[in-house]
């Protein structure tokens, strides 16, 4: 029976998605036990092999068997094309068939769904989607992940949280594998900020030290500003399609592709605005993950955290995801937008390898490259190269891991992260250099390691769209090419300082040694990975490379606005011109490395003192620091104070001053009533007790006196009448 | 409008049994704490009950009100005893007496006056609840104003040292707003019939009346018509509580000098009261205010606005607080911006956004009070400043405390998420400029609670703290429950969205697209 005919892959898919889920749990509600304190790596170890396993499951049926994606666009990209050269994947779509081979398998069909609301008016369905791109990362993940689960348990050791370590891994690769695995933009968009959150607290995993937390916070909030921008192209996405589900929109986008509806105009844009608009504010959130220029600032302090987390995160799977994401809705991207995405690229990879030329930090260096690499990813599918992105993201993760968990080891064995204090470990690491050179191969693009298949894919398709589109659009080709060259430079220079030369430090150099094998098994087969690729044409693919299964999506935005698919095949030409010319930069880069450190003729120090200004700006990072601190944060910063004085001395004051005129106007009425009404009041008793004692004098008890008043009061009363008469 | 005529008095039960705990503690010796405090917590805990049975006999798929009782109380005015609940206050009715027995065990710790404390912690919960379930507008206001008086003597009794100044300002600010509501009431009341006998409060009648446009035309006074000034009055009174931007200054204070318990009651249930109050009164009975010719009046526009102030402005002047519990108050000020967006909306996303909202914080800034109130205890200063590796003295503390702060800042999988993210998607298809300027609270509010973070809990161990202990068992069992509301409204906000749903989509109807 057919694996993908009934609901079973959703619960592979549950079981790689909920194990990790209930191994951090396990390490969390357990951290006080004795087991997991002294053991904290066991249940973990446990869940991502399981998860790796089934992922392995999903992987052989629906890429190896070819069993998902029988639509006939998918179909044809999996079986019976012919073998296409090395560059041409990416098939445009027949015309009339906007079908998308990619939403092939979906949980839902097979009543597996989770309602997690339902407002009346947004309602998301949580389903599971299974596709070549789906299975394919779903293994590059739980793989890297299991790796770096178990060379941690050797790396970590010791260190008092060795569980909440392992339960963070866990929690991390819980919402790497949920990215992946959802439908839905708004979930994607919540895994996307749990994988932060995770990154957050595993860069600030030793958090009594000064670095870590700073480097954290920065992670965390570039991040955040990516996301706002990520959510606020949800929010247009949902006002144009009423939905947030990725097959919905998809649907939604198909129809106005094939003219059976057209998406009214918004905010008075047309829908050609509306939906670059849209793709440029969803893409914010991958240029802040997948450190972008000029969003890429927090990658290299986040080399603060635990090297293997260096490697799982900040290397092979949460950076990526950004790459990822931007795959996963391609077909919303429209050519405007994807030339930004060609042009953010094209500046990550010239700006982020320029600076891994000087940095003498190794883990500093290995994560310019990486931004250098997923700039190369984000170039790729900008200009097109859809296939040749996502399988980049797969060989860089794989010699991405493997160089940074041969810099823990390193690390592991000097204690320090300076290149300058190292030199001369080939002979006391061997196998940690022997694979870290395997993996540099891989990285610089030599032909036949896996880095070269990928790297000359985007390549080719940088050319021909530089070709298709005039002059000014080659920039992103040139630097794809030269940016070979560079990257070969500074890894060649990053392991003459490490293990070439004499030991610049007698004293850590004679104290190191090569780490356990928990550490170098991982090593080895990352490295292995690293050359060993699905470039090649595989027999267990049926003879197909692994790129030539990761079918485009149409490009249902640009076919909406009337622009059609870009661009053909390269053909043989181009790609053995490419090979040839990868080939020649690769040797320019090693001629100049050997000449430089190896000759020393002129060593790097004449180099430095030549390029005085444009070594200080590079070697301070282009001042991205600087200009952020001095614009952003300070008028954060200064906006808050102001806000504050604001609400203290004027809001508060004009409250307090109510509460102020009020008393005295109460007062004044108190001393209106005390002084002039009780005034009165006691005047009118004043008189009369005055008055009264006067009076009182005439009363005098005297009978004669009183006869003579009677007497005297009525002559006068007689004389009166007598008078008015 | 009404589904069911209650015969059992459930909701009279939940409102007043803690008057039966108020006499009980009255004849209660002065001297027996432990009597006192455990009449308080069983007199708390018998309306927590009361509010489960609630929660599972609630009909989710009515949108009328349940629970129904109606008894005439002052027939010269038509005034009657009305209570009734829907899936919009029924929630909160379940919110507050779960956040009164928090309250309540809380406070477990107070030595001054407990005999006082806990009856008018007792009388504060009959008069919160009161104002949920009224469905007469007098009975509503007179509980409103019951509320207000406990509020007082409680911070200005128990409170820090600048209780006096704080319990004065709560009070007058507040009473100043209900006498507008006072008003404004007694208008409706007059204008609901030409003759006495025809004219009433019942909540019910006067949104019938006020739906079919009773108030819509009325004379004008200095130049505004009546429904204006009716939506005004009544708007400044709730805008009070909730607290909207200018009014929110007395929040603060409040917060700052009140006892950890009273925060919690504050933060968790009477800033809920503002935006329910809008919703019930002022939405339900006044839409024409809103919504007029198939758009949002200027009225509307207000509330977005105000909600965009309260969220930007909120978050920054919560940045530049050095006192724990003032940076918790004003992050209450940005998130009930959240509540004015959705609000403002007025279709189903936004109001269940705002609805989520309410419920949410409940939990989240209670908890985040509860946690400011443990390092309070111990350290006696709550300077941010001064603190320093908590995470290394107290890693349970430190673990539930990074559970609320990022429930607090949004994280999705939390609580917080929902009420947010629901807000803004039903408030961009209204207000897309205001909503996406409304964002920047977001990305401050992360900042501030981020800081918060790394110097309180982050950095090396400081020796003033060393001798600090985790988390008592009384303090973890005040915080776990909170904590897992946090997590099970994260993964599962349909609990809360499916109850809700059909009263939100009757008052969302009222706001039609026509």
């Amino acid at each position: 029976m057919d694996f993908f005919d009934d609901a079973t892959p959703a619960w592979y898919a549950l079981a790689i998605l909920l194990l990790p889920a209930a191994g951090f749990c396990w390490n969390a509600f357990t951290y006080r036990t004795e087991f997991t304190r002294k053991r904290g790596h066991i249940v973990p170890l446990l869940t991502i092999g399981t998860a790796l396993f089934c992922a392995l499951t999903i992987f052989k049926h629906a890429v190896i068997d070819g069993d998902v994606g029988d639509t006939p666009h998918a179909a044809s990209a999996t079986h019976d094309a012919p073998a296409h050269d090395s560059g041409g994947a990416d098939a445009p779509p027949a015309a009339g068939s906007l079908a998308d081979p990619r939403w092939s398998w979906s949980s839902k069909a097979h009543g597996v769904v989770y309602r997690i609301i339902d407002t009346g008016a947004l309602r998301i369905d949580a389903g599971i989607t299974i596709d070549h791109l789906t299975a394919t990362m779903l293994l590059v993940v739980t793989l890297v992940a299991f790796l770096v689960h178990l060379y941690s348990v050797s790396y970590m050791h010791g260190d008092k949280r060795f569980s909440r370590f392992f339960a963070f891994l866990q929690l991390f690769s819980f919402s790497m594998l949920g990215l992946i695995l959802t439908d839905n933009l708004l979930l994607l968009f919540c895994f996307w900020e749990l994988v932060g959150v995770c990154s957050y607290f595993l860069i600030g995993f030793w958090f009594e030290q000064d670095e870590p937390p700073k480097a954290s916070m920065k992670a965390f909030m570039t991040n955040r500003f990516g996301d706002v921008g990520f959510l606020i192209g949800i929010l247009l996405v949902y006002r144009m399609f009423g939905t947030t589900d990725l097959a919905e929109i998809y649907a939604g986008l198909q129809a106005v592709a094939e003219g059976r509806a057209a998406l009214p105009p918004l905010f008075g844009w047309e829908a050609g605005t509306l939906l670059t608009v849209a793709g440029l504010c969803l893409f914010t959130g991958p240029m802040a993950k997948s450190a972008q220029v000029p969003l890429h600032i927090w990658l290299p302090d986040a080399m603060a955290g635990p090297t293997p987390v260096s490697a799982l995160i900040h290397a092979a799977t949460m950076v990526a995801a950004g790459v990822y994401m931007v795959g996963r809705i391609y077909f919303f991207f429209t050519p405007t937008a994807l030339a930004f995405i060609a042009g953010i690229g094209t500046v990550t990879a010239l700006v982020a390898a320029t600076i891994g030329l000087v940095h003498n930090n190794i883990k500093k260096v290995l994560a310019y490259s990486t931004c250098s690499q997923l700039g190369y990813m984000m170039l790729s599918l900008g200009v097109g190269g859809y296939s040749a992105g996502l399988f980049h993201l797969y060989t860089h993760a794989f010699f991405k891991a493997c160089l940074f968990l041969g810099a823990g080891s390193v690390i592991h064995a000097v204690h320090t992260e300076d290149m300058r204090e190292m030199g001369g470990l080939k002979s006391k690491l061997p196998v940690t250099y022997r694979t870290m050179l395997i993996a540099t191969m891989a990285l610089g693009g030599v032909p036949f390691f896996s880095g070269a298949f990928s790297k000359e894919m985007i390549v080719e398709h940088a050319l021909m769209w530089g070709w298709s589109h005039g002059l000014a659009h080659m920039l992103p080709a040139i630097v794809a090419i030269g940016g070979g060259g560079l990257t070969f430079f500074y890894m060649m220079r990053l392991i003459y300082l490490t293990f070439y030369g004499a030991p610049r430090d007698q004293h850590k150099f004679e104290h190191a040694h090569e780490s356990p094998p928990a550490m170098t098994i991982p090593l080895m087969v990352l490295a292995f990975l690293s050359f060993f690729s699905v470039g090649w044409p595989m027999p267990f693919l049926g003879g197909h490379k692994l790129p030539e299964l990761l079918a485009a999506p149409p490009a249902l935005a640009s076919i909406a606005l009337g622009h059609g698919a870009d661009h053909g095949h390269g053909g043989f030409a181009l790609a053995f011109g490419v090979l040839v010319l990868s080939c020649l930069v690769i040797v320019f880069g090693y001629r100049l490395y050997k000449q430089t450190y190896k000759d020393r003729n002129p060593g790097p120090e004449v180099w430095v003192a030549r390029l005085r200004p444009l070594h200080t700006t590079v070697s301070n990072l282009y001042y991205f620091d600087e200009f952020y601190r001095a614009t952003i944060v300070r008028f954060s910063y200064a906006t808050a104070r102001v806000l504050a004085l604001f609400d203290s001395k004027v809001i508060d004051a004009i409250v307090n001053g109510v509460g102020t005129v009020g008393q005295l106007i109460a007062a004044g009425f108190a001393a209106f009533d005390r002084i002039v009404v009780d005034g009165l009041v006691n005047l009118n008793g004043t008189v009369c007790h005055a008055l009264g004692s006067r009076l009182r004098r005439l009363q005098t008890g005297n009978l004669q006196d009183y006869l003579a008043f009677a007497v005297g009061g009525m002559a006068f009363v007689t004389l009166l009448f007598l008078f008015l008469a | 409008m009404i589904s069911t005529i209650d015969s059992s008095h459930l909701l009279s039960w939940i409102t007043l049994s803690p008057l039966l705990g108020v006499l009980a503690i009255l004849f209660t010796p002065r001297e027996k704490h432990d009597v006192i405090k455990t009449l308080a917590a069983a007199f708390t805990g018998i309306p927590l009950i009361l509010a489960g049975w609630l929660y599972f006999k609630f009909d989710q798929s009515q949108a009328g009100y349940q629970f129904f009782e109606d008894m005439s109380w002052v027939d010269a005015f038509n005034i009657r005893y009305t209570v009734g609940v829907d899936g919009l206050s029924s929630p909160l009715v379940v919110l507050t007496c779960l956040l009164m027995f928090f309250a309540v065990f809380s406070s477990w710790n107070i030595e001054k006056g407990v005999k006082g404390y806990f009856m008018l912690l007792l009388l504060l919960a009959v008069g919160i609840n009161g104002v949920f379930v009224s469905l007469d507008f007098f009975l509503f206001y007179v509980y409103w104003e019951l509320m207000l008086l406990p509020m007082y003597f409680l911070i200005g009794i128990w409170g820090g040292p600048r209780r006096e100044y704080a319990a004065i300002k709560f009070f007058l600010y507040t009473l100043a707003g209900s006498v507008l509501m006072l008003v404004a009431l007694i208008a409706m009341y007059l204008k609901s019939g030409d003759v006495p006998s025809e004219r009433t409060f019942s909540l019910i009648a006067l949104a019938q009346k006020g739906q079919a446009g009773l108030f819509d035309h009325g004379s004008t006074l200095f130049g505004m018509e009546l429904r204006s000034w009716l939506f005004l009055f009544l708007f400044i009174g709730f805008a009070i509580k909730v607290p909207v931007f200018p009014f929110h200054t007395w929040l603060p204070d409040a917060h700052v000098e009140a006892p950890t318990a009273i925060s919690v009651v504050l933060a968790g249930i009477l800033l809920k009261l503002g935006g329910y109050g809008l919703m019930r009164v002022n939405m339900t009975i006044l839409p024409g205010a809103l919504w007029e010719n198939g758009g949002p009046t200027g009225w509307a526009t207000a509330l977005a606005l105000l909600g965009m102030i309260n969220c930007v402005y909120g978050a920054f002047v919560a940045m530049a607080q050095t006192d724990f519990k003032k940076l918790v108050a004003y992050s209450s000020v940005a998130h009930m911006g959240f509540v004015l967006l959705g609000l403002a909306a007025m279709n189903p996303n936004g109001i269940a956004g705002a609805n989520l909202q309410l419920i949410n914080h409940g939990t989240s800034s209670a908890m985040l009070f509860l946690l400011v109130g443990v390092i309070y205890d111990r350290a006696h200063h709550r300077e941010i400043g001064k603190f320093g590796g908590l995470a290394s003295h107290m890693p349970m503390y430190a673990s539930l405390a990074f559970l609320g702060i990022f429930t607090s800042l949004g994280l999705p999988g939390l609580a917080g998420f929902w009420g947010e993210a629901l807000s803004l998607i039903g408030c961009y298809e209204v207000f897309p400029k205001i909503t996406a300027v409304s964002t920047i609270g977001l990305i401050v509010t992360a900042a501030f609670f981020l800081m918060t973070i790394r110097k309180v809990f982050f950095g090396p161990k400081l020796p003033q703290y060393a001798g600090f202990p985790d988390l008592s068992l009384r303090e973890w069992a005040c915080l776990v429950p909170f904590g897992l509301f946090c997590i099970v409204l994260g993964v599962a906000p349909f609990l809360l969205t499916d109850w809700i749903r059909p009263s939100v989509e009757a008052l969302a109807s009222l706001f039609g697209k026509s």
